[in-house]
């Protein structure tokens, strides 16, 4: 491994790091802050971060100073930044340590993206699980007021932001922008139709930016270090700066491993975390969460860009990696993943909502032995009916596992309608509305 | 009533946001915290001080699973049954739980202690199987480990077991 200074975790893997506001500015903290704060203009920020080749972290991966460029110019009235901390996506758990063990670096960030698109009022809508990282941002946040970082007229300058928290309360689909800024808004969390988007209407209906933590985290770096310097890490062009990859499954060391983008799966599995936890060999890989297509063994040399994983068939989503060993049933595998899907469809359009019931009814049909040489085309003719047929982008995901487990492991779909009908004959049950 | 026991922490509430209806999580997490659960009466009482109808509230409610509409155990048990726990055992946590409190997923022990559920990822996939009990975390767990939280949990109400500032692999001793 060539030699490589960590940017995001190098504060919290110093030894006796605690993250609180004294450390944090032992290690440089707040200065980004003060190096702009009424000496840069706003515009100019926008452009640095434009400049760095900043990339969304939370799935979609859209370039972050483009989507703050988006915002209305001269703008009169209030505009709102929300940070998104409703990290859900299995397999990924990045921003819980972020949150939890550095938190203010991604309130530093948000106070840079606030100063550069002109926001006073910003929220950080956590899930609400998070129980111990919601107080461990009140805490830090209450520190951050108490040294002039964070309120009126911050370190005296005539910039004023306020941040507070917001905890959501258990949904998945909470993540997704719109549903975000709708349960905000104190209702059910149904993702909204786009456009308009949120930068010209966002949160009540004003001008908003939603960016995820780790996203964020990155602008003090990005500010005190230049965009040029930024912008040279991991895979330039399209693909500048490093990724938190969360290793899950079946290896040895699981974790957060922060690596420059680019960096190959086959070394992030068997160097990083360690490998395989068993003689058993390696099987499958999911390498960007559960909305992402499944990989094989052969994909190993894939490089970890936006460009590549898309290129292989799959995305980089959310940076959840999770890793499978031989002797996985990946028909077992995609149905716990549709079951984690139906149940957080959020019911608003009928391909999805009534889609997943009928996608999970027939997964586990196949699974418990009863399933019949139809349920295949079904799935198929399912997964086709409901990708590109909803207003937001869960109902393509829904389908990944299913689709990708079905062109890699077909024969294991198979066998097991095979052994089904050895032993039993087959009755027949058309799938219903309704949970079971 | 809400508003009498907790006037200053609903009137901090109403302050961070425009709108009065974006209070409606943080309002329903008071109500639950006061009752453990959240009951018809006290929607009814956040749709007055939120100016909203009592569907209004009773939709937000029945749409986020971490609201309860009746009442439930002192500890609640929810275990991630999502894949990359399922891959490292889940299924098996739910087993021996099954074994030592005789309550499956759905379930409440007679002595009113302790209450099942599953629950979808929880952000915790590197650290599985796991569960949280009420507001903690409790992760990479074992059967001598559930065993030792169980333990806790009935004499002292927490768990030293329970998980802190999450970091992995852990971080090195300073």
């Amino acid at each position: 491994m060539p030699p490589f200074e960590k940017i995001l975790l190098k504060n919290m893997e110093t030894p006796g790091y605690t993250g609180s506001l004294a450390d944090y500015e032992r290690g440089g903290g707040y200065q980004a802050l003060r190096k702009v704060l009424g000496k840069i203009p706003p515009a100019e920020i926008t452009e640095t971060v434009k400049k760095s080749g900043l990339r969304g972290r939370g799935g979609a991966g859209f370039p972050t100073g483009v989507k703050w460029g988006f915002l209305p110019k001269d703008y009169q009235g209030p505009k709102y930044l929300c940070c998104n901390a409703d990290e859900s996506e299995p397999g990924t758990f990045k921003d819980r340590q972020l949150i939890e063990r550095d938190p203010h670096q991604m309130i530093e960030g948000m106070l840079l993206a606030c100063y550069a698109i002109g926001v006073e009022t910003a929220y950080i809508y956590i899930r609400g699980e998070f129980v111990l990282g919601a107080q461990i941002l009140e805490r830090a946040l209450a520190e951050a007021r108490m040294a002039g970082y964070v309120g009126q007229n911050i370190l005296g300058a005539r910039t004023s932001i306020n941040i507070w928290v917001h905890r959501g309360a258990g949904a998945y689909i909470c993540g997704e922008e719109t549903a975000l800024l709708e349960s905000l808004e104190g209702k059910r969390g149904l993702p909204r139709v786009k456009p308009p988007f949120p930068a010209t209407h966002g949160l009540y209906n004003k001008p908003t930016v939603v960016n995820n933590v780790e996203t964020l985290a990155n602008l003090p770096h990005i500010i005190n270090r230049g965009a040029e310097w930024f912008a040279a890490i991991g895979s330039p062009p399209k693909s500048s700066g490093t990724r938190i990859f969360c290793v899950s499954g079946h290896v040895k060391r699981p974790g957060n491993f922060e690596v420059p983008m680019g960096t190959t799966l086959r070394e992030l599995i068997f160097e990083h975390a360690g490998g395989m936890r068993s003689d058993k060999p390696l099987k499958a890989i999911i390498p960007g969460g559960a909305s992402a297509p499944f990989f094989t063994p052969e994909h190993l040399g894939v490089k970890l860009d936006f460009e590549s994983v898309a290129q292989a068939g799959s995305m980089l989503g959310s940076g959840g990696v999770t890793v499978m060993e031989e002797g996985t049933n990946m028909v077992w595998a995609a149905l716990r993943l549709m079951e984690f899907f139906y149940h957080e469809s959020c019911g608003k359009c009928t391909p999805c909502r009534e889609g997943s019931s009928w996608l999970v009814q027939t997964m586990r049909r196949i699974v418990d032995g009863r399933g019949r040489n139809s349920d295949l085309e079904t799935l198929v003719e399912l997964c086709q009916n409901i990708a590109g047929r909803t207003v937001c982008a869960f109902g393509d995901a829904e389908v990944a596992p299913i689709m990708s487990t079905l062109k890699y492991w077909r024969h294991e779909y198979e066998e097991l309608i095979q052994q089904a009908a050895m032993s039993a004959p087959a009755e027949l049950m058309m799938p219903v509305m309704g949970k079971h | 009533m809400l508003k009498e026991t907790y006037k200053a922490e609903i009137d901090d509430i109403l302050s961070r946001y425009p709108i009065r209806r974006s209070a409606v999580l943080p309002l329903l997490y008071l109500a639950q915290k006061e009752e453990g659960y959240v009951s018809e009466a006290a929607m009814k009482e956040i749709a007055g001080i939120l100016r909203l109808t009592p569907p209004q509230v009773y939709e937000v409610v029945t749409f986020y699973t971490m609201f309860q509409l009746k009442p439930i155990a002192a500890f609640h048990i929810q275990v991630c049954k999502s894949l990359m726990c399922a891959l490292v055992g889940s299924d098996t946590l739910l087993r021996w739980l099954k074994i030592r409190l005789g309550i499956g997923p759905g379930e409440t022990t007679a002595d009113k202690r302790f209450t099942i559920s599953t629950v979808e990822c929880l952000a915790s996939c590197g650290t599985g199987p796991m569960m949280q009990v009420n507001d903690d975390y409790y992760e990479g767990l074992t059967e001598s480990k559930l065993d030792r939280i169980l333990a806790d949990l009935k004499r002292d109400g927490t768990s030293p077991l329970k998980s802190g500032p999450f970091m992995l692999p852990e971080p090195m001793k300073g």
